[in-house]
């Protein structure tokens, strides 16, 4: 089963996940706007359309595995942990204090959370021991990595990519949110990581490109990656960086920045319009 | 005594009896299982053995999703690459979240088959203690090497278990009763008090055998854990005696000799010698000469005692 269960369109659920990340840092005052926007449609995609969750069972042996590579991401990731009903809405308002679930960085104290994360270039060895991990329970499950561009600067995301073609984890899917800016400025600039689809299919992964604001093609990726045998699936997913909330959108000053009450106000009304979240 | 035991041997074994007995147990390598004897368990289980060549920290995120699937993993390389090269990989992606996994190191200390000082570790106890929710142990024979292996198994949370290379003296028999975190008194003494890990057992029971000669009674306390450390063990060994000597292969700096000195520090203040290596980095030579220039041996054990006992007659001279 997946946690949908409604016909409401992936696109508004992806706003609505922007707003929720937007209040929830403005709130805390600290935390990670711009990449956390950008991968608000991998998010809500994979949470509300392709994984097979039981928000009512965290711990359903069967269910699909997430694992937030880029743990910087966390807020948009508990929006959607909160929207499928792992915890409610709420508590995204303790995000980032003493004594919540809600770490800075994903932890797996908090319900829904497979894995915790938060050193960048982990992610994907991690999931990969889980694939390999579910094939010897005979568990059909799958396991997806998100991870972002400047990460895969990390040498170990190298290590982990060379080998998860050698045990032909095709239960493994990496989606990286390739928003093209890292902290200090352009990925290109800091340290190129171009091309990126050609490195993966050098390494013998199943490599597919996507809108990655576009569900819809997210979604078809995941099931195309669910019929590519023997080998892992990465999705290339071209994202804008603080997408949605025009004075964050492509630029590496929001990669971490405190958003004021004014600045919220401005972005819930671009997101929204009409209903506007206190 | 009775004989002498690779603990990489006995581990290879151990592994190979604990894989039978519980299914869960499963085995990452990078490219040393030959090494450390963990090709035992790839042989009998080779479903459950995966090699993830040179990539220790590919290997270590690997077992620690192994982990999080509800298995138990042993990773597997070299004490110093087991440790080191992948300390962000155990801090992050293993002790914080308190995956149990059991980080193997093999060839620990200086004695890493004439490969010198890249290969040895002697700072690996030392950063491993200092890893919130991280369990340090140190077998010193064949017999408990096999019975950690089940032990570390049934421990549910991350161990780093060091192992050594070379055949070692057995201490202990197979009516030993292994329990981590609990240190055992090895033999009763009354002038100076060892505190041992690792192999480093073998040669204070050469020391106290080598100052029973002179009259002189060691008291030693074998610490195979030396984390959590038997704290009342240490602190009524050093009221035995009132002086302590650590002994390990490893950085006098960290190690047991530090962990020791803390605990001392703030609940029993005893003079103490540390045995071990004095902060520096060794080089590759023939086994007996690296022990012997480096202060590892018996002999160097045994003066440390007997430097504490001129130290206590000095202040107590009128």
């Amino acid at each position: 089963m997946t946690v949908s269960g409604s016909n409401e369109p992936l696109a508004a659920i992806a706003n609505d996940l922007r707003q929720l990340v937007v209040a929830t840092l403005c709130h805390t005052q600290a935390g990670h706007p711009g990449g956390s926007l950008s991968a608000a449609e991998i998010v809500a995609t994979l949470f509300f359309s392709v994984m097979r969750l039981d928000p009512r069972r965290p711990d359903w042996e069967e269910r699909d595995r997430f694992i937030l590579s880029k743990g910087h991401a966390a807020p948009v990731y508990y929006a959607a942990l909160a929207r499928c009903g792992y915890f409610p809405e709420e508590l995204l308002q303790t995000y980032d204090e003493l004594d919540s679930p809600l770490q800075a960085h994903p932890d797996m104290q908090c319900p829904g959370v497979d894995m915790s994360s938060g050193s960048l270039g982990q992610g994907l060895s991690v999931g990969l021991g889980m694939a390999l991990g579910l094939r010897l329970k005979a568990i059909t499950a799958r396991v997806f990595v998100v991870l972002g561009d400047g990460e895969l600067q990390e040498g170990q995301v190298w290590e982990a990519a060379m080998a998860a073609p050698k045990f032909g984890a095709d239960n493994l899917v990496a989606i990286v949110d390739d928003n093209r800016i890292q902290l200090m400025g352009d990925t290109a600039a800091i340290m190129p990581v171009d091309p990126i689809a050609e490195k993966w299919r050098a390494f013998n992964w199943h490599v597919l490109e996507v809108d990655g604001h576009n569900p819809e093609a997210i979604r078809s990726a995941c099931a195309a990656a669910e019929q590519a045998k023997g080998r892992p699936t990465v999705i290339l997913a071209h994202t804008v960086k603080g997408r949605g909330v025009s004075f964050m959108e492509n630029t590496h000053l929001w990669h971490s920045a405190q958003i004021t009450e004014d600045m919220k106000q401005k972005a819930l009304a671009e997101l929204c319009g009409r209903e506007v979240r206190s | 005594m009775t004989g002498m035991v690779a603990l990489r041997d006995a581990y290879g074994q151990a592994l190979v009896e604990l894989g039978e007995r519980d299914e869960r147990v499963v085995a990452v390598d990078a490219d040393l299982a030959s090494s450390s004897k963990m090709n035992l368990f790839a042989e009998a289980f080779p479903d459950r053995f995966f090699q993830m060549g040179v990539a220790e920290q590919n290997m270590t995120g690997v077992a620690a999703g192994l982990a999080a699937m509800g298995f138990i993993p042993f990773t597997n390389s070299f004490a110093c690459f087991a440790t080191l090269r992948t300390t962000d990989q155990i801090r992050v992606s293993i002790a914080q979240p308190r995956l149990p996994v059991v980080i193997g190191g093999a060839y620990s200390g200086l004695l890493a088959g004439k490969t010198g000082k890249s290969h040895q570790a002697i700072e690996d106890i030392a950063v491993m203690r200092a890893l919130p929710n991280m369990t340090v142990v140190a077998p010193g024979d064949g017999v408990e090497v096999r019975k950690a292996v089940f032990a570390v198994a049934e421990y549910g949370g991350p161990v780093y278990l060091r192992m050594t290379r070379d055949p070692s003296p057995v201490v202990f028999d197979e009516s030993y009763d292994f329990k981590i975190g609990r240190a055992v008194v090895v033999r009763e003494g009354s002038d100076v008090t060892v505190i041992t890990t690792g192999i480093m057992l073998g040669r204070a029971v050469e020391a106290a055998g080598i100052l029973a000669a002179e009259g002189i009674s060691l008291h030693l306390l074998h610490a195979h854990t030396v984390k959590p450390l038997d704290v009342a063990a240490v602190v009524a060994a050093a009221e035995r005696t009132g002086l302590v000597v650590t002994a390990e292969e490893h950085n006098i700096i960290g190690g047991l000799g530090g962990a020791v000195a803390e605990v001392l520090g703030e609940q029993r203040p005893t003079p103490m010698q540390r045995v071990g290596v004095a902060d520096v980095y060794s080089e590759s030579a023939p086994n007996d000469d690296l022990l012997q220039k480096y202060g590892l041996t018996a002999g160097h054990i045994a003066q440390a005692a007997r430097s504490l006992m001129e130290r206590r007659a000095a202040h107590t001279q009128p």
